[in-house]
């Protein structure tokens, strides 16, 4: 796959009272697409400087973001202010052990200064937004990345890329030269390249690795707590969130929701518009794969038809650990509470589309069979569990399976949610039954022995999966 | 909190809430804790160990503490939680 272009959003939203050229400019990829250049100068010129961070800033900041609804981009959708409040050092001294009510608060967590790390990692295969938008707007993250640390309080900022990632990261150490050199820095920003693997983006495998050098993903009893690192909290952040909050940050009323037909009100309850636009990595049956920038809210068949798609079977949305939407129901807004009415989520911004001739259990399988491998390898549930339930999906996809199977399946994949360090078997979980769900009937004739003839079409997915083994 | 907050708080009665959790990334399915609270833990087809909950009853409070420091791997853990009744 290349990553060609970030043609023109679609979108359902009226935005007729907004000029085109302030709509580029709310655009996190809009200084690259007006002018193909990635500098600090163009940057500035583009988006306007940083507003100032002295006063209220952190508070004002704070608020806005809530306003803009604006959740996390690298998977979970955890709201971005919430997390970023409960990392700030009036919450963390708030709390008090033991019930002790004098003398200094005792907490459990480190009282050092927080530092704040950009998650560049993106260990997801089919997902290539984040390594997109540090190439073509690195100074966009790093504004969101300083704006972010300042309200936290954080002392330095780490950007993570993976270690295979050479370009990416000679990118960002290119943007941090200049502004150094034109004093452009607000807290030092250094970059960490951890090994790129699945689970590596993960927030305890990412911060285990700074703090450690153990990259897996840690087993926490209270999973609310934060992370710590070099005796202060650790406040990770997908780098497109940072992106974003750069954006709000210099225009907190007019490039959010609000100016564009929603209400802030919509955001929080979970309906309609929720921020601006998303970055949306399409793959697969596509004749133009490639990362795009879409507004929140257009509709799901709008955004496929960006990327040009051979037909509309099904696509598989949120990523390797996404769900898979039948083609029928491509009407829905993407957007976190459009893909609810689904049970799917944005995910990492990841629509792989399902060729006319394919067959979903097949890719299933070979999705599975990867991501089995992807196991950090400590938990036993997922371990075993993601291994049965991979080859179990092989049986099934080239009809060799029998009645018993499916049920097979079921039972397995109820047995290991919930039950590793972290949320990987769970995400694997949620993949497979919703294509036990959309590729229903497909289900029932193959095991009954009667496989499709696209069983053993190779795979139109990146990165080019088998079904049995693991393509590294 | 003032001092007197704490005067109060100190004539209230606590009760204890007991949970118990597994560490995943420790447990080498020894099976010890399902052989020590059937109640409480099971084991799945590979023989690793599922909560059938994490909060436990007063009366099996004792025996999740034994499985707890039996477990090989020091992989069980049991918290008792202090709450204000």
């Amino acid at each position: 796959m290349t990553v060609t272009a970030t043609p023109t959003a679609t979108s359902t939203v009226d935005t007729t009272d907004i000029g085109e050229s302030r709509r580029q400019r709310h655009r996190l990829l809009g200084a690259w697409e007006a002018t193909g250049r990635n500098d600090l100068r163009t940057h500035l010129a583009h988006f306007e400087p940083l507003p100032p961070t002295g006063g209220d800033f952190a508070e004002r900041f704070l608020a806005a973001l809530e306003r803009a609804g604006l959740t996390g981009r690298g998977g979970a959708g955890f709201p971005a202010a919430v997390k970023l409040r409960s990392r700030r050092p009036s919450s963390l001294s708030a709390f008090r052990v033991g019930g002790r009510t004098s003398g200094p608060a005792r907490s459990p967590f480190a009282a050092g200064r927080a530092v704040l790390v950009v998650n560049a990692m993106e260990g997801e295969p089919a997902s290539m937004k984040d390594r997109v938008l540090l190439s073509c707007a690195p100074h966009l993250v790093i504004d969101g990345a300083q704006l972010a640390a300042v309200a936290v309080g954080a002392r330095r900022v780490v950007v993570c890329v993976p270690d295979d990632r050479h370009d990416v990261a000679s990118g960002v150490l290119r943007a941090l030269a200049e502004r150094r050199a034109t004093r452009h820095t607000l807290v030092p920003v250094d970059v960490a390249r951890p090994p790129g693997r699945f689970v590596a983006g993960e927030e305890s495998a990412l911060v285990g690795w700074l703090s450690r050098g153990n990259g897996a993903p840690a087993f926490r009893l209270d999973r609310s707590a934060p992370l710590t690192l070099a005796g202060g909290p650790a406040v990770v952040h997908n780098a497109e969130t940072l992106a974003h909050m750069a954006l709000i940050a210099r225009w907190p009323e007019t490039g959010m929701p609000q100016a564009i037909g929603g209400r802030a009100e919509d955001a929080l309850e979970g309906r309609e518009p929720i921020c601006a636009t998303t970055l949306v990595t399409i793959s697969g049956a596509v004749r133009r794969p490639g990362v795009y920038e879409v507004e929140l809210g257009a509709r799901l068949a709008d955004v496929v038809a960006m990327a040009e798609p051979a037909g509309r079977t099904a696509a598989l949305v949120g990523g390797f650990a996404g769900t898979w939407v039948d083609g029928s129901d491509f009407d829905v807004p993407y957007s976190r509470p459009g893909l609810a009415r689904l049970g799917a989520t944005p995910g990492a911004g990841v629509v792989m589309v399902l060729g006319p001739a394919a067959c979903g259990l097949a890719e299933t399988a070979r999705i599975a069979a990867y991501m089995a491998g992807e196991s950090a390898g400590q938990c036993g549930p997922c371990v075993f569990g993601l291994a049965s339930i991979a080859d179990d999906l092989r049986e099934l996809a080239t009809g060799r399976g029998g009645r018993a199977l499916l049920a097979r399946i079921s039972r397995r994949a109820e047995s290991v949610t919930g039950r590793g360090a972290c949320r990987h078997p769970d995400g694997v979980v949620r993949m497979v039954r919703s294509a036990l769900r959309v590729f229903g009937a497909d289900a029932a004739a193959h095991a009954s022995g009667r496989p499709c003839r696209g069983t053993f079409l190779p795979s139109a997915l990146p990165p080019g999966l088998r079904m049995s083994g693991n393509a590294r | 909190m003032s001092a007197r907050g704490v005067a109060t708080s100190a004539r209230r009665s606590f009760r204890t809430e007991t949970s118990i959790a597994i560490d995943p990334t420790r447990c080498d399915a020894f099976g010890y804790c399902a052989e020590l609270v059937p109640e409480l833990i099971g084991v799945d087809e590979w023989g690793y160990p599922v909560l059938r909950s994490g909060e436990v009853p007063p009366w099996l409070a004792e025996r999740a503490r034994e499985a707890a420091r039996q477990c090989p791997r020091r992989a069980v853990h049991v918290l008792d939680v202090r709450r204000v009744s």
